[in-house]
């Protein structure tokens, strides 16, 4: 059922190209890799369950835990990336993967190492499109990562802040002259990306209906990948990119074996570095946002 | 005489220092690896698989494995020169992954199930090969190469100017850690007794980066202070229990923070001597 797969590819890959774009924000703004965005997507996981389990309807759970999600990674701007501002970007690469450590840990500590069950949020409708199969599960989290990913795009194009990214992306001193509040920036840009990366959290939740505190690594990886082959910095490219890696990997499921998902989706990776590092929509010279 | 438990942290710091050097060695070019624990993975199985089916000696089943883990680096350091800084982390964070996913399907080897029957590392081994590597360390660390070395790191543009082979620099650093990645690996499959494809993880890498930035990024001998630190720390906390991980990710954001170059970066050193030295010229 080749059809079935690249509809199943592209639920999974919807929820890449949301953890991909979080990436994306920091790397094409500020030069900035933020590790720490892969525990950042478990701990929204972690919230928007917590909130459903306490029986909040999916919506409001979805923004609560965008928010809580958002607040943490402020939390990590503050720690391992403002303090380290001027030094080569591998250093502050270096120390979100320390804060990744940190959050990792506290969740164990306080979720617990054993994977959990997602609540069913909402009644699984399961809907017959000619001979493919779409349940309401699926068709949410293809919704909202469509209206999230339109959201930021206006955001970006059409608001002071968004402004304030794009003339920081194309030169921050440029910028701070011109009267652009770079602080502000930043923490709005970090936000944004961590409430982003929360969304993604509760949206990978509902696919695989269990979240463990180890999700990060595994799924934020990914969006590494996803961010790497659309073209480091460049949005629309992540957000391409994301649902084509959720199809190859379906696909190599399907085809080659559960057992070389992980391959294919780190060799697309290596390939596109090697082959065309400035990825799938990067622009030659320098990717931006 | 030594314990039993003192003579496990002794080999375990002794392979950690050699784990630590391997990511060194890339780092004096300016090259963050983030994919040691695959080139560990692959010293690791490739004497494990020497010495307990053809029941090779353990030295030269561990050259092997070295040897073979060299050749990949070097394999992986070409198409990898064309990356930077953040690029370079995030391709050879793949290339790791991708060594982990090919033992966990590599039926040989047990796949997901590991591999046991090796034998035979002892203290007196495991610091034998520090010391030789050391040795070597330290003449890297006052020859002409050694030189070139921190050229490429402080300026690539400038070392190519002045007539240094970038490539064969790059390349070369990025090999040699491997190797010792996996000379690492296989001391440790012989020390641990069994070895399956998830001790090889992302974490691994990491730890490695981490024993060169306590001891000071440019100088061989701060990560052997920053192994030791860091084999025998953990057993000091071992209180911490649940908490070890989130400690020692705040440990290295601190670090970062108070000594973005490590705790013991050459200058250290350097500024007392120049003090000294230039004491007399004071006006």
């Amino acid at each position: 059922m080749l059809l079935q797969q690249l509809v199943n590819g592209l639920m999974l890959g919807s929820s890449y190209a949301l953890i991909g774009v979080a990436f994306t924000l920091l790397l094409g703004i500020f030069d900035m890799l933020n590790i720490a965005i892969g525990e950042v997507f478990m701990l929204g996981a972690f919230f928007g369950l917590t909130l459903v389990a306490a029986g909040v309807p999916f919506l409001p759970a979805l923004l609560v835990a965008m928010v809580l999600a958002g607040l943490v990674n402020l939390v990590v701007e503050r720690f391992a990336f403002r303090p380290l501002r001027g030094t080569p970007p591998v250093i502050p690469l270096l120390s979100s993967i320390g804060f990744s450590m940190l959050l990792q840990d506290t969740a164990v500590n306080i979720w617990g190492s054993e994977r959990t069950q997602f609540p069913p949020s909402m009644r699984v409708v399961t809907f017959e499109l000619g001979p493919v199969l779409v349940s309401s599960v699926q068709l949410a989290i293809l919704g909202t990562a469509v209206v999230l990913m339109v959201t930021l795009h206006l955001l970006v194009q059409h608001t002071k802040i968004g402004r304030g990214m794009r003339a920081v992306a194309e030169s921050p001193d440029t910028a701070s002259l011109l009267g652009v509040d770079a602080g502000r920036v930043i923490v709005a840009t970090f936000f944004v990306s961590g409430a982003l990366a929360g969304a993604a959290g509760i949206l990978v939740g509902l696919t695989f209906s269990v979240v463990s505190p180890f999700i990060g690594i595994e799924i934020g990886l990914k969006g590494v990948a996803a961010m790497v082959v659309g073209g480091a910095g460049n949005l629309q490219g992540a957000m391409l990119a994301g649902p084509l890696l959720g199809i190859a990997e379906v696909l190599s499921v399907a085809y080659l074996g559960a057992a070389y998902r992980d391959v294919v989706v780190y060799g697309l990776l290596i390939l596109t570095l090697v082959a065309r590092p400035q990825g799938l929509l990067g622009a030659v010279e320098r990717a931006r946002v | 005489m030594l314990s039993d438990y003192q003579q496990t942290l002794l080999l375990l710091t002794g392979i950690n220092v050699l784990l630590g050097w391997s990511a060194y060695l890339p780092l004096a070019t300016g090259q963050l690896s983030l994919g040691n624990a695959g080139f560990m993975a692959v010293g690791a199985y490739a004497a494990s698989l020497l010495t307990v089916q053809p029941r090779w000696p353990l030295l030269p089943a561990l050259v092997a494995g070295a040897l073979l883990a060299g050749a990949l680096g070097l394999l992986v350091g070409f198409p990898a020169l064309r990356l930077r800084g953040i690029y370079l982390a995030i391709a050879t964070l793949g290339f790791g992954e991708i060594v982990r996913t090919f033992f966990l399907n590599f039926e040989p080897t047990g796949g997901p199930m590991g591999m046991r029957g090796m034998s035979g590392t002892t203290p007196g081994l495991v610091w034998a090969w520090v010391g030789l590597c050391g040795l070597g360390l330290f003449a890297l660390a006052h020859s002409r190469l050694g030189l070139a070395l921190d050229a490429v790191h402080d300026d690539e543009v400038a070392a190519e100017l002045s007539g240094l082979d970038i490539t064969a620099l790059k390349v070369g650093a990025f090999g040699a850690g491997a190797a010792l990645a996996g000379l690492g690996g296989g001391l440790y499959a012989h020390y641990i007794l069994f070895i399956e494809p998830g001790t090889f993880n992302f974490l691994e890498s990491i730890t490695m980066i981490l024993f060169v930035l306590l001891g000071g990024m440019r100088t061989f001998w701060g990560t052997l202070i920053g192994a030791a630190v860091f084999t025998i720390l953990p057993d000091l906390l071992r209180g911490l229990q649940d908490w070890r991980g989130a400690f020692f990710g705040a440990l290295l954001v601190a670090i970062l923070i108070v000594r973005p170059w490590g705790l013991l970066p050459r200058e250290t050193l350097r500024i007392p001597l120049r003090r000294l030295a230039g004491a007399g010229e004071r006006p």
